[in-house]
């Protein structure tokens, strides 16, 4: 798992991270869950939020280990402490399932999301589009003599923030990838 | 060691070597291989149901009274899809089980082939895991992984399903070897953890034991750890319904069942305790009554195997994550180390108020005049059986949690009902794989009418394999829970909660060659059990019974353990309020 960067954290042996939190604040919470990579994997995790009413803010998969046949589905959820325990707990004990992070709690760690957006413009609008582009260093990596494919990179509320800005620009059209996310440190 | 051979055969050997004895199923186009091998074998026995669900709920009934998995095979489509009740139940009530689906060949799958459905994704929610094998060299240690996953941490139902041509294909198979699944769950305990629990109970003025099936799926050594430590520290103990004989009903610390139509004492106890010790059991809705008033003096502390059942519903505030037995090994060992104290004058106080409570008797009727009470029939059947080698099933309904309040049981695996998922229809195919793993032991399904239609075609499985099942139906000629609740609810306006167009039950079983009784005078009744157990063959007992009993005492939904209704409450209207009503 080393040069997964995953540490050993909280979903350790110990029942303590079992013990009780009685805030009833909703919060958001990134989770790690590295799955074995076999048919169904993604349905029995995305079912089990279905199923039991959680939330899902965004979620991205991928393999990540090809030779361990490792996914790594990255999940932002909301939900009370309690909610939140329990979605770690019912995604660990998915058969497939090896490891569960909530990396909100484990420590520092960094999100970064990809989007591309498509702005219709033309005259002043396009520079504008292009001088906010510059701003937040993002790559333009389509264009007509009307329109601009952006590409992004960052945090989702950078991304949130540039969206806002292209709206009135001419905003056409949106993709954007979910989190991935990781600890930082060794 | 690997050998080739057929898909087909991989399967019969896999069966064989993990230690099957007996298989219940149902066959099909697209596991014709399968039965092939079936057919040319004398290792396994096959029970022919007659119908999948059947099946599954047999397969139940045979791995709850044997702690073996129950193993099932039918075929794909409608095979499959008729399994999914018993899956679900299995899934609810941690029942382990391993079933083989039949699917369409590989190249077919997806095109709408005859007798195709998706398995593996109508079956994802309801098992444990589940697996869609596509290559015959893989089959066997699918198989194998299979019998591990279904039986370790929280036992549960898996599916295996297996298109036709992976049957017809030639591949290699091993034996099963020491565990090398990565699937290991976490058995022994947190010690730390423990002896914060040891430390509660050798101060907790007023301990209860909550026990439930966890208890029981752990394995006859459980069972007996919880003997001695309960009788070791003289706490009161409960169970759920699930748990029923894990320790015994004739123990003197024993309360009773607990929860909705659970006993007073056991219920009032659980809410005044100030330690709850939760072993095995999961805060199931029917056990905690409304969550805002359960129990709200106590320290809880919740042995699990399963962490996900932790902080589920009830807060809880000494986690211990761990198979029972283990844990309680563990417990005992340190509460001895520490000089086996308790609070003897706290415990002393809180059985006294217990015995108040048990003074109540509130399972207490009244059998008068010429019509049957069914809890008298239940007392009359417990009195004559209890005696011999018994396992009880049920079917689900009032008949189901009078026979929980009236008959005892005294050793883990005796007792086999459909807890979570409250399955009408349970009860007969479940009686029929106890007798199975059973064949010398008195087997009764204690039914209801109605439920003991829904599955009453397993008569032609239980004659031709010679299987004894006592069929003990209480027919009040109503599905009296509904028809309890319609009362309580619905103003006693009755919306289609009667059995019209009964069946003659004695006609009935003799149509099918086994042995009718019909029963409806309190006098007779002894005479008539005592034919049906000495008759040796299956046995419908029809037992006509009180049309409008209400099964009590009971927890209102919407309300505490300390708000029941008892017998002699005869002002039921009302009792349950708007926010009451909309609960199950």
């Amino acid at each position: 798992m080393a040069a997964l960067k995953i540490k050993k954290g909280a979903t350790s042996h110990s029942a303590y991270n079992l013990r009780p939190n009685f805030s009833d604040v909703v919060e958001k919470h990134t989770l790690a869950v590295l799955v074995e990579n076999e048919p169904g994997a993604l349905a029995r995790v995305i079912g089990l939020f279905s199923g039991r009413g959680y939330n899902i803010d965004s979620l991205t998969v991928a393999e990540v280990d090809h030779t361990g046949h490792l996914s790594r589905i990255t999940i932002v959820t909301s939900g009370t402490p309690q909610v939140i325990e329990q979605i770690k707990a019912q995604v660990g004990r998915i058969v497939p399932v090896h490891e569960v992070h909530d990396l909100t709690v484990e420590g520092p760690s960094v999100e970064r999301e990809l989007a591309m957006f498509k702005v219709i413009c033309k005259g002043e609008h396009r520079v504008e589009a292009l001088r906010l582009a510059d701003i937040f260093r993002v790559n333009v990596v389509d264009s007509t003599l009307e329109s601009f494919v952006f590409e992004i990179t960052g945090a989702p509320e950078k991304i949130d923030a540039f969206a806002e800005l292209m709206r009135p620009l001419g905003l056409a059209d949106v993709a954007r990838t979910g989190v991935a996310a990781l600890a930082r440190g060794v | 060691m690997k050998r080739q051979m057929t898909g087909a055969k991989m399967i019969v050997q896999a069966l064989i070597d993990q230690g099957v004895d007996t298989v219940f199923g149902y066959p099909g186009g697209a596991v014709l291989p399968i039965y092939d091998e079936v057919f040319q074998q004398n290792s396994i026995k096959h029970v022919l149901v007659r119908h999948e669900q059947g099946a599954v709920h047999a397969a139940e009934g045979y791995a709850r009274s044997t702690g073996k998995p129950g193993v099932v095979l039918v075929t794909s489509g409608p095979g499959a899809t008729n399994a999914v009740t018993g899956l679900t139940d299995a899934l609810l009530d941690s029942i382990p089980l391993v079933v083989l689906t039949g699917q369409v060949p590989t190249f077919m799958i997806g095109s709408d082939a005859f007798q195709e459905a998706d398995t593996v994704g109508i079956t994802r929610p309801c098992t444990k895991h589940n697996w869609l094998v596509k290559e015959t060299d893989n089959l066997g240690a699918t198989l194998h992984e299979a019998f591990h996953v279904a039986t370790h941490g929280r036992p549960g139902p898996v599916l295996i399903d297996i298109p036709k041509d992976v049957q017809f294909a030639t591949g290699s198979y091993e034996s099963p070897k020491p565990s090398t699944s990565r699937y290991q769950p976490q058995v022994k305990g947190n010690m730390e953890e423990i002896t914060e629990l040891v430390a509660a109970m050798e101060t907790a003025k007023r301990p209860i034991f909550y026990t439930g099936g966890g208890v029981i799926n752990s394995g006859p050594a459980a069972s007996q750890l919880l003997r001695e430590l309960v009788d070791a520290t003289g706490f009161p103990v409960t169970s759920t319904l699930m748990g029923l004989g894990a320790y015994p009903a004739s123990g003197d610390k024993w309360l009773g069942m607990l929860g909705m139509h659970g006993l007073y004492e056991a219920n009032m106890a659980m809410h005044d305790c100030d330690l709850m010790i939760n072993i095995g059991a999961r805060f199931d809705d029917r056990i905690t009554g409304v969550i805002d008033s359960f129990s709200p003096k106590s320290t809880k502390a919740h042995i699990d195997i399963d962490p996900s059942s932790i902080n589920k519903v009830i807060r809880i505030d000494i986690p211990i994550v761990g198979d029972v037995g283990h844990v309680l090994e563990d417990l005992l060992k340190v509460w001895k180390s520490r000089g086996r104290k308790t609070n003897s004058e706290g415990l002393a106080k809180w059985w006294s108020k217990i015995e108040e409570w048990r003074a109540k008797d509130c399972l207490k009727f009244t059998q008068s005049g010429k019509v049957i009470k069914p809890q008298h029939a239940l007392t009359r059947l417990e009195a004559l059986t209890k005696d011999h080698d018994r396992y009880i099933t049920t079917e689900v309904g009032q008949h189901q949690m009078w026979a929980a309040q009236y008959l005892g049981f005294e050793e883990p695996n005796r007792w086999m009902t459909s807890g979570g998922l409250g399955t009408m229809g349970y009860g007969f195919p479940a009686s029929i794989g106890v007798q199975m793993a059973h064949p010398e032991s008195l087997v009764i399904n204690v039914a209801g009418e109605a439920s003991w239609l829904m599955n009453m075609q397993e008569m032609g499985t239980a004659m031709q394999f010679g299987l004894p099942v006592k069929q003990f139906i209480l027919n009040n000629e109503r599905l009296g829970m509904v028809r309890q609740w319609q009362e309580l609810l619905h103003g006693e306006r009755y919306s289609q909660s009667w059995s019209e167009a009964l069946p003659d039950f004695v006609k009935l079983a003799e149509a099918f060659g086994a042995k009718g009784i019909i029963c409806s005078d309190p006098d007779d009744l002894d005479d008539a059990i005592m034919e049906m157990i000495n008759y040796d063959g299956p046995v419908i007992f029809d037992c006509l019974v009180e049309k409008h009993e209400n099964c009590f005492p009971m927890i209102p939904s919407g309300k505490a353990h300390n708000e029941m209704l008892l017998p002699g409450d005869h002002e039921t209207q009302g009792v349950i309020d708007a926010k009451g009503s909309v609960l199950v």
